[in-house]
């Protein structure tokens, strides 16, 4: 009986041409962009910060930190400019006054002044270096602060000497790709699973539900196999999403197979009961497009699926908690990130199985409704 | 002898009562035509019949070795799944329905003979036109070879061909021992085709019988059947006495 519920289900997906590219092309495209933006097909993963440099010190030291910006691929540095309001292309050493303006007129978000006593000063009293900032982009200065300390430490080796060892991921080709494959995975797999479950809707206006509920299957056995179906359609969106990202944005899918695979089942299994609680409890299929989308995209907001919750305030990434999303999110950052084993993914396939059970028993609660009046 | 029994059948939805204690029988081998206007319970009892409403009162007896499995239900609706074929249709609701391994493959080869669908049976069904939905709507729900057999307006919509061709599947499954009780609207055709009819109204049973009986009995109860358009007082008049001339919508 379920075998035969889930062949309709894969008949029917299969001669669908649109909910095919809803559940497979659409999901791979955002993803893609995504990946194009963010992921940088492995250079760096942000646009490299404009920031002007005033070296009036002239000292070797100053000189030695100037060079040393200048090399930061974090860094566009820029020393020569333009007069003010000047309509010619002849460039002028940058000083003081200009790098004022260029900060002024938004040219550039963050001036660095290495001041006249720099060098002398340095290692000996507090070497002060100035900074001119915009207000309007706050992490543009923090980020260049960073960078001058670690240019310090780095590249003035009479003071310290700084070795940097990455301690995770050293086998990701990509990290931002794996976790926007991930993210963008999740996000969609629950919009698949809200509309796959919505096909109850359907078989209810068409008559096809109220004649499968005549027969021997039930209306447990009904829910079990569209849960059956959404789960391993689900697994099967999933896989394609990171099979395209190990194809075309080198994600390293291949090493971290059994984690993955774990992940995957489980959250497929957990999204397709959260689109069956979404079916039951709709009367229409618009009611559950509308309700669906709004829940969906709240929960990817918060959850972190559009923007990594590590990058959120404190308060906003234990908020995220209470979602699907955050959950699902964690277990495929371990697993690419962290080469976590499939051990220590418990939390998080315990709290997606939690999730799963109490939409599945919702919706069997819900489905009452179709039973026997 | 009643190879299925109605007795008291009462059941309200909110302060609709949608049956009041509706009693009938079904005859082995006979085609007993349910008739009523909109909204006189005629898809609330098929649907009782076949257990998707709990009564709130009255019993069903079906007299059968197989009990329910015996029913086989035509709902209303094109109740078929329009992306999978013919063939895989019927294969899908024989499976449902118990029937397994060669005896489905056997079934499923009779349905598409029987509905005339054998050259589409590989095309999907959204593709057909709505006499053959409508043929493979009924052969989905006899896959089984049930002993009784629920029909609830099989011919609606579809044109003179088709109906002709429904009535003739329908001949053939009495030929092989099945019961059928049909809903319908069309008065000539249940004259035409009926042994018995049973007229419903505001969730009652209002007469019953074959059209002679049901005529007699409106005349000897001094009632006066209003048109007649034909010399013989026909089954249209008698229904229209029966339920009155306003529209139900």
């Amino acid at each position: 009986m379920i075998g035969t519920l889930l062949r309709i289900g894969f008949i029917s997906l299969r001669r669908d041409r649109v909910a095919q590219a809803m559940t497979f092309i659409l999901p791979i495209a955002f993803f893609s962009i995504f990946a194009l933006v963010f992921g940088n097909q492995g250079r760096d993963a942000m646009s490299r910060v404009p920031v002007a440099v005033v070296d009036e010190d002239q000292s070797e030291i100053s000189g030695k930190l100037a060079a040393a910006l200048a090399r930061d691929s974090a860094l566009r540095v820029v020393v020569r400019a333009r007069r003010a309001g000047a309509r010619d292309t002849v460039r002028f050493a940058v000083d003081r006054a200009r790098a004022q303006a260029l900060v002024r007129d938004g040219d550039v978000p963050v001036a660095v002044i290495l001041p006249q006593g720099f060098g002398s000063r340095f290692g000996v009293a507090p070497a002060e270096v100035e900074i001119l900032t915009d207000p309007s982009d706050p992490i543009a200065s923090q980020v260049v602060a960073g960078l001058l300390q670690r240019a310090m430490f780095r590249d003035l080796p009479s003071l310290m000497s700084v070795k940097a060892t990455p301690v995770v991921g050293h086998k990701r080709a990509n990290g931002l790709v794996a976790f926007y494959a991930a993210g963008i995975a999740v996000m969609f797999l629950l919009f698949s699973a809200s509309s796959a479950g919505g096909s109850l809707l359907e078989e209810m206006e068409s008559g096809t539900l109220e004649r499968v509920l005549g027969t021997r299957v039930g209306m447990t056995g009904l829910l079990i196999g569209k849960w059956l179906f959404v789960t391993l359609m689900g697994m099967l969106q999933i896989t394609v999403m990171f099979v395209w990202g190990m194809l075309v944005f080198k994600l390293d899918l291949l090493s971290h197979l059994p984690g993955f695979f774990v992940m995957t089942a489980i959250t497929a299994a957990s999204a397709a009961g959260f689109g069956l609680v979404f079916a039951t409890a709709c009367r229409t299929r618009a009611q559950l497009s509308s309700i669906a989308t709004i829940v969906i995209l709240c929960s990817s907001a918060v959850g972190g699926s559009m923007f990594p919750r590590f990058l959120m305030s404190e308060g906003m990434q234990k908020l995220g908690l209470v979602t699907f999303n955050a959950w699902a999110l964690d277990g495929y950052i371990k697993v690419f990130w962290r080469d976590a084993r499939i051990v220590e993914l418990l939390p998080q396939i315990g709290m997606l199985i939690a999730f799963g059970t109490v939409f599945l028993i919702t919706a069997r609660l819900l489905a009452r409704r179709w039973e026997a009046a | 002898m009643n190879v299925l029994s109605v007795e008291g059948a009462t059941k309200s939805f909110g302060s609709v009562h949608a049956l009041s204690g509706v009693s009938l029988e079904l005859r082995r081998g006979e085609l007993l035509g349910l008739l009523g206007p909109n909204g006189a319970g005629k898809t609330t009892l098929v649907r009782a019949l076949a257990g998707r409403v709990r009564l709130d009162r009255g019993t069903v007896r079906i007299q059968a070795a197989r009990g329910r499995d015996a029913l086989g239900v035509v709902p209303q609706e094109i109740a078929v799944y329009p992306l999978l074929t013919a063939r895989e249709n019927l294969e899908a609701f024989g499976s449902l329905q118990g029937v397994r391994g060669k005896e489905l493959e056997e079934r499923v080869a009779w349905a598409l003979e029987w509905t005339g669908l054998g050259e589409r049976g590989r095309e999907p069904v959204r593709r057909f036109s709505g006499g053959m939905k409508r043929r493979l709507n009924i052969a989905c729900g006899v896959l089984h070879r049930p002993e009784v057999v629920l029909l609830d307006e099989p011919t609606v919509g579809v044109d003179p061909q088709s109906r002709e061709r429904i009535y003739t599947m329908l001949d053939g499954l009495r030929r092989e021992g099945a019961s059928l009780l049909l809903t319908t609207h069309h008065l000539e055709e249940a004259e035409a085709r009926c042994e018995r009819i049973v007229i419903m109204d505001h969730g009652k049973v209002v007469a019953t019988g074959t059209v002679p009986e049901m005529v007699s009995q409106v005349e000897a109860s001094g009632g006066k059947i209003e048109v007649i358009e034909i010399r013989r007082p026909s089954l249209h008049s008698v229904f229209l006495h029966l339920t009155g001339r306003e529209l139900r919508e």
